[in-house]
């Protein structure tokens, strides 16, 4: 691990104050991402402005009738939240099929939004990876590949990366349409989440749309009241990321949809919004018939690899058997 | 870059000067030379170094020292009150719920933690009903929550009721 | 001398228990060797095959902190008899990625560990050559395989008999490669006062480390080095042979005179502690209408690296497990660029285990004959190709006793019939087989006189716990050969200042050392009677004893242990996501020392063979050549919620041939067998039959 200051700031703005002036510094969320990149010397930053108890550690209600989670809240407690439990089970959910207890009770809110790809090369300096060292090439494209995306990918050029974006979380927090807040040193300004992961295009090296210095601050969450859950398939049965995930939430009026909210995991570098789906399915009959062809129109576009071509029907069967669970088609 | 930070487990108060990559796990076996939070990745992905910070479990190799602040660390020695064997240390051996005895004290403050979270009411990923009022500790939600704590030698199905045992006997629904 | 009950076959708690529980008793990185110690951080090869054309270690030794950088220019020199990965730093050759090529000496762990990043190196490379397959030219016949046994083994006519067959099967199956991955990473610390070297250090066997440290630095003998490894954290078999660790940590507290600690990653643990070979096996079996095997083929090809030949001995329990007058067995090697292959829990057994018991069952559907009846038809009354009696062998009572345990019984034969909501539900079985061996051991039990209470007894040898309970083992048979109490005897071994004994590996620990301890006892015993009248003299009496090696009938019976597993597998319909909510295993392995932690021996070798089932693979990438999912997030081993309901039990077994307890050790046999049985439960479940190992959700979409 390289050498680095530590510093704490007294509130949010001193902190982004203070890494404004530090090109090479970061934020220090729980570490339970940041602090594993910079033992395996991905992340090298020359100073760490600790934010973890900084922002806030609480969740709120907002005056629309939805939640505001602090960015420093953890994963365990979020998860933990009657309110979040009740009204958004797809979150709760989601929160717990990722990691491990004791990962959750320190990994924060914003830490998890942010965390990178879980890409072999990528955490592996010996290897190229154009998201780690723009230009060097892309390890997995001709490599160990089997869970990387299937989706949105960028195939050559010096942008090629195949990666995945790894949270559970932020699947959920992208069927739920999210806002993402951000105080830079340029001001506050909120992101729809949808906004905040970017697919790789002629730059793999950023993952999300945020400028450098820019602190999440919260993540609202709007009003909901539709049933949702969430559906994660993993190598094992527990503490493995999503080989592929689901995160749904669907109202049904006499047999009809009338509202759904699809997104997928595990397919694309970022949380993969399910739009073309959804556009299918609304005012559709609510069938395992209109479900699958819903599936099969948004994968159409995949364009998987060698080794990862199994995604594309499983994310089709998941997605089915997951609206029809929403649907009490299915126990 | 050099901190001085002092460091509180088990009950000690210890003064210390860190080097800021110091992680919590290499502060407590390398600097204090407390054996008993373990090394098994240093990545979080094994949970041998679990301890309990204020309480709560966390993977002591993702921590950094200088984050700590005063807040308690508790090691599965420290559980261990005035030298007196925690439920649990009991329940491990007589279930036999080891075998190197590596991932073990990791696997013990895990559970302790687990027993806790439970009591407060926390659900798991195999918890069918999201909205219930409080956590029932089933075998299948104790592994479910032991999952972060991997054990070579496969002690899990000795593991489930050495923690079934301590949660069942400190009131916690099973 | 008082007598008490006797205590081997009862459920005793470890006596190691409550330290380790607590995480006080001391590993090899825990040891205080009273003073500061230094640490050691290794610079690897990031190439195959190669050699090094460039080296700069000057960067980082300029580092605040860095005591020493080591590299083939500066190392000390070893002698050369040393084989395989060894020879550290002797040289500018690279064979295997992961080789090291520096080592960095620094006062903290922090500094070591970033001053391996300054430290650079270039090399003129070729393209590694990793990829094993049948078809490939060098394939090669080794001399012999591992553990002694013939490379190849023909009986009868196979081909013939295959060609009469009226029913036969042909199949490929493919294990690949896979890592131990203990939980506690190797670890050496050492110091050396003068031309003494004490090392602390995470092993299955002192004295196998001590030879090759005596040859490496050309010591006098075995009195000039101590290894001590009282408590180790787990092994499996990458902890059974010298590795490089031991070589570096020795060399480094050499060059900075002070005690180091090298604590190998997790990721080094990929290249550097070896692993379990890949396996490519074929599988003929010809049978009549009734099930009867007229022939058994069973061909493996496997790899080895460039610097050692490790020949694993997959196809062996073909050679015992079932009657059938013509069989062959072959092994064929390719030699590759990669780092050395080493033992792993049942080398041989598991993955060819998983071959032949995956066949059998292909074979009982061929037949729409029961799995467990056809094994049962072909129940040899000898050993098949030594033509010897067994010392004793129950695999048919295993079979009935597990088939009872978990409820076989009114199975119906046909895969993919059974759902339960979205699961697809079905059942497997398979046998299990280990060969039981005893090795040389000595030992030495010295008993004194308290002026107050008992007697006490101090029983000396260089055994090892890796986690299997010898610590309490031990002084169960200590105890009753000496016919007092547990707490009247103390045990030491983990020392190679202690008798020598052979490492934990191959199931003969309590085998070797429990009979060195019998015998031992039994001397004591009656030069006590003898010579002093059954008291206790007031100077005590220390004897010296041991077994001198295998059993005096190994040559005369065929002796192995034997089990049978039965599973029960659901497959999500639309996922592919594998479970396995209960199973049964049932083993014959002669006298159960103790109750309680040979049950944690037979389920951890089990929920072994179940993670490999379905998880274990360590992946190579064949452009860069490195295992490309190298840690503990990649490398899946089996979590505590893939892990059901799992009933063990075991037969009374009496065997007077093995050794003087009768045991035939449970540390391997528990592994063997039980992936073919999950795969064969999967079978059951889904129609598909997955031949290649491990069965990942993506198989399913096949
Ligand atoms: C073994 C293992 C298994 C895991 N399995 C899963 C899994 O199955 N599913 C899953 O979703 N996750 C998984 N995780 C990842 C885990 O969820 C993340 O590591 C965690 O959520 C990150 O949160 P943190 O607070 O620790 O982030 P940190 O590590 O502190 O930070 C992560 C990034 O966010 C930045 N950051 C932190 N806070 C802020 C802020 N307020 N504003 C701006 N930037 C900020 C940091 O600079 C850094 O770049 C796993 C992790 C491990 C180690
Ligand atoms: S997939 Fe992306 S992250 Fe992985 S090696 Fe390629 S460029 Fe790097
Ligand atoms: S050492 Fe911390 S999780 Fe493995
Ligand atoms: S007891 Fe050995 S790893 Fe758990």
């Amino acid at each position: 691990m390289r050498e680095f200051r530590y510093a704490a700031a007294t509130d949010p703005a001193a902190a982004v104050a203070l890494l404004a002036g530090e090109p090479s510094g970061a934020f220090l969320g729980g570490g339970t991402n940041l602090v594993d990149l910079m033992k395996l010397g991905v992340a090298t930053p020359d100073v760490l402005v600790d934010v973890r108890t900084l922002t806030s550690r609480e969740v709120t209600d907002a005056a629309d009738g939805g939640l505001r989670i602090g960015a420093g809240v953890p994963n365990a407690d979020l998860a933990a939240d009657r309110r979040v439990r009740e009204r958004y089970p797809v979150l709760a959910q989601a929160l717990l099929a990722a990691a491990s207890g004791q990962l959750r009770n320190r990994a924060t809110t914003a830490g998890n939004l942010l965390q990178r790809t879980r890409c072999g090369y990528f955490t592996d300096v010996t290897r190229p990876c154009n998201k780690r060292s723009p230009g060097s090439g892309c390890g997995a494209l001709r490599g160990l590949h089997r869970n990387h995306a299937v989706l949105g990918q960028t195939l050559d050029g010096p942008g090629t990366c195949v990666a995945t974006q790894p949270s559970d979380m932020a699947v959920a927090m992208v069927a739920l349409d999210a806002v993402v807040q951000v105080l830079g040193p340029d001001g506050a300004r909120s992101i729809p989440i949808g906004e905040l992961h970017r697919l790789p295009g002629d730059d793999a090296s950023r993952d999300t749309t945020l400028r450098h210095g820019e602190l999440v601050t919260a993540v609202d969450l709007p009003p909901m009241d539709m049933p949702s859950r969430y559906r994660k398939v993993r190598d094992r049965a527990s503490f493995a990321f999503a080989l592929v995930s689901v995160a749904a939430a669907l109202r049904v009026e006499d047999g009809v949809v009338a509202d759904v909210r699809l997104a997928l995991g595990g397919v694309a570098h970022k949380p993969w919004r399910a739009a073309v789906a959804e556009g299918a399915l609304r005012g559709r009959p609510a069938t395992e018939e209109s479900f699958a062809a819903a599936a099969d129109a948004e994968l159409a576009a995949a364009t998987p690899l060698p080794g990862n071509g199994y995604k594309v029907p499983l994310a089709r069967n998941v997605v089915v058997r997951t609206l029809l669970e929403l649907t009490g088609g299915l126990a | 870059m050099d901190t001085e930070i002092t460091l509180r487990v088990d009950g000690a108060a210890h003064p210390l000067t860190v080097d800021t990559r110091t992680t919590l796990l290499d502060a407590l076996r390398e600097r204090l030379r407390n054996t008993s939070p373990k090394k098994g990745c240093d990545h979080g992905q094994c949970g041998a170094c679990t301890v309990l910070l204020d309480g709560r479990r966390v993977n002591s190799c993702l921590v950094l020292a200088v984050t700590v602040g005063d807040a308690e660390v508790t090691t599965s020695d420290g559980l261990a009150a005035g030298g007196q064997p925690h439920p649990l240390h009991r329940s491990f051996v007589e279930r036999d719920a080891f075998q190197c005895g590596y991932c073990t004290p990791g696997q013990v403050c895990s559970a302790a933690g687990v027993i806790e979270e439970a009591r407060a009411g926390w659900p798991s990923a195999v918890t069918a009903d999201l909205t219930a009022a409080d956590a029932e500790l089933t075998d299948a939600e104790i592994r479910e929550r032991m999952s972060g704590n991997l054990c070579r030698c496969a002690a899990y199905a000795n593991i489930v009721p050495a923690v079934a045992d301590v949660a069942q006997a400190s009131g916690v629904r099973r | 001398m008082t007598t008490v009950d006797r205590v081997v076959g009862a459920g005793i708690d470890r006596i190691d228990g409550p330290a380790k529980v607590r995480g006080t008793a001391p590993y090899a990185y825990e040891h205080d060797p009273g003073e500061p110690i230094a640490h050691v951080a290794l610079v690897q090869s990031t190439v195959n095959r190669g050699r090094i054309t460039q080296l700069d270690p000057t960067r980082a030794e300029a580092m605040a902190g860095v005591l020493a950088v080591l590299t083939p220019a500066n190392a000390p020199r070893l002698s050369g008899d040393l084989a395989s990965d060894l020879p550290v730093l002797q040289s500018l050759d690279v064979h295997y990625q992961g080789q090291v090529v520096a080592v960095v000496v620094a006062e903290t762990s922090e500094v070591a560990k970033a001053a391996v990043g300054e430290v650079s190196v270039e090399y003129a490379a070729e393209p590694p050559d990793v990829r094993l397959a049948v078809d490939r030219p060098d394939l090669y016949a080794p001399e012999k395989i591992m553990a002694g046994y013939e490379t190849d083994s023909v009986i009868g006519d196979v081909d013939g008999a295959l060609a009469a067959a009226a029913v036969t099967v042909d199949a490929t199956y493919e294990t690949p490669t896979q890592h131990n991955n203990p939980i506690e990473m190797h670890t050496s610390m050492a110091r050396w006062d003068g031309d003494q070297l004490t090392m602390w250090d995470a092993n299955q066997g002192p004295h196998n480390i001590v030879n090759d440290l005596v040859a490496g630095f050309a010591l006098d003998g075995g009195h000039q080095v101590r290894i001590i490894s009282p408590y180790v954290g787990g092994a499996f078999g990458s902890k059974a042979f010298t590795h490089p660790n031991q070589m570096v940590a020795a060399m480094a507290a050499r060059v900075v005179g002070r005690t180091v600690v090298l604590e190998l990653t997790r990721q080094q643990m990929f290249s550097l502690v070896g692993h379990r070979t890949p396996t490519i096996q074929r599988v003929r079996l010809g049978a009549d209408p009734e099930g009867r095997l007229s022939a058994i083929s069973h061909e493996v090809v496997e790899h080895t690296s460039r610097v050692n030949e490790f020949a694993e001995q997959t196809a062996t329990p073909t050679r015992v497990l079932y009657a059938a007058p013509n069989r062959r067995t072959t092994h064929r090697l390719a030699r590759l660029d990669v780092p050395p292959p080493t033992i792993m829990r049942a080398p041989g057994e598991t993955p060819g285990m998983f071959a032949l018991e995956s066949a059998m069952d292909e074979l009982a559907h061929e037949l729409g004959i029961d799995p467990v009846e056809l094994r049962i038809r072909n129940e040899p009354t000898e050993d098949p190709e030594r033509h010897i009696p067994w010392s004793s062998r129950s695999l048919v009572q295993c079979l009935r006793t597990g088939a009872e345990r978990f409820g076989w019984a009114g199975r119906d034969l046909r895969p993919g019939v059974r759902t339960d909501g979205r699961w697809l539900v079905g059942t497997g079985v398979a046998a299990a087989t280990y060969p039981a061996r005893r090795r040389k051991a000595d030992c030495r039990i010295s008993v004194a006189g308290t002026p107050a209470g008992p007697a006490r007894y101090v029983v000396e040898i260089d055994g090892s716990d890796i986690g299997t309970g010898a610590w309490t083992a031990l002084t169960q048979i200590a105890a009753d050969a000496l016919g007092v109490g547990m707490g009247d005897v103390e045990l030491r071994i983990g020392d190679s200042r202690l008798p020598f004994a052979g490492g934990a590996g191959g199931s003969t620990g309590l085998a070797s050392w429990g009979s060195a301890i019998v015998l031992t006892a039994r001397e004591l015993r009656r030069r006590l009677e003898d010579e002093y009248g059954g008291q206790v003299p007031p100077d005590g009496v220390t004897v010296d004893g041991g077994v001198p090696g295998p059993s005096p009938h190994a040559q005369e019976r065929s002796m192995h242990s034997f089990g049978a597993h039965f599973v029960e597998v659901r497959v999500d319909a639309d996922t592919g996501e594998v479970r396995v909510p209960r199973a049964t295993s049932v083993y014959a392995a002669g006298t159960i020392v103790n109750a309680k932690t040979a049950r944690s021996q037979f389920l951890g070798g089990f929920c072994m063979g179940l993670s490999m089932a379905l998880h274990e693979e360590s992946v190579q990438d064949e452009v860069h050549g490195h295992y490309a999912n190298h840690d503990l997030a990649e490398y899946h081993v089996a979590t505590n919620a893939d892990i059901g309901e799992i009933d063990i039990a075991w037969l009374d077994e009496d065997d007077p041939y093995v050794n003087e307890l009768g045991l035939k050790g449970i540390g391997e046999i528990g592994i063997t067998g039980a992936a073919a049985a999950v795969a064969n439960g999967y079978w059951h479940a889904t129609c598909k039959r997955i031949r290649d190992l491990p069965i990942t959700p993506d198989k399913y979409f096949r």
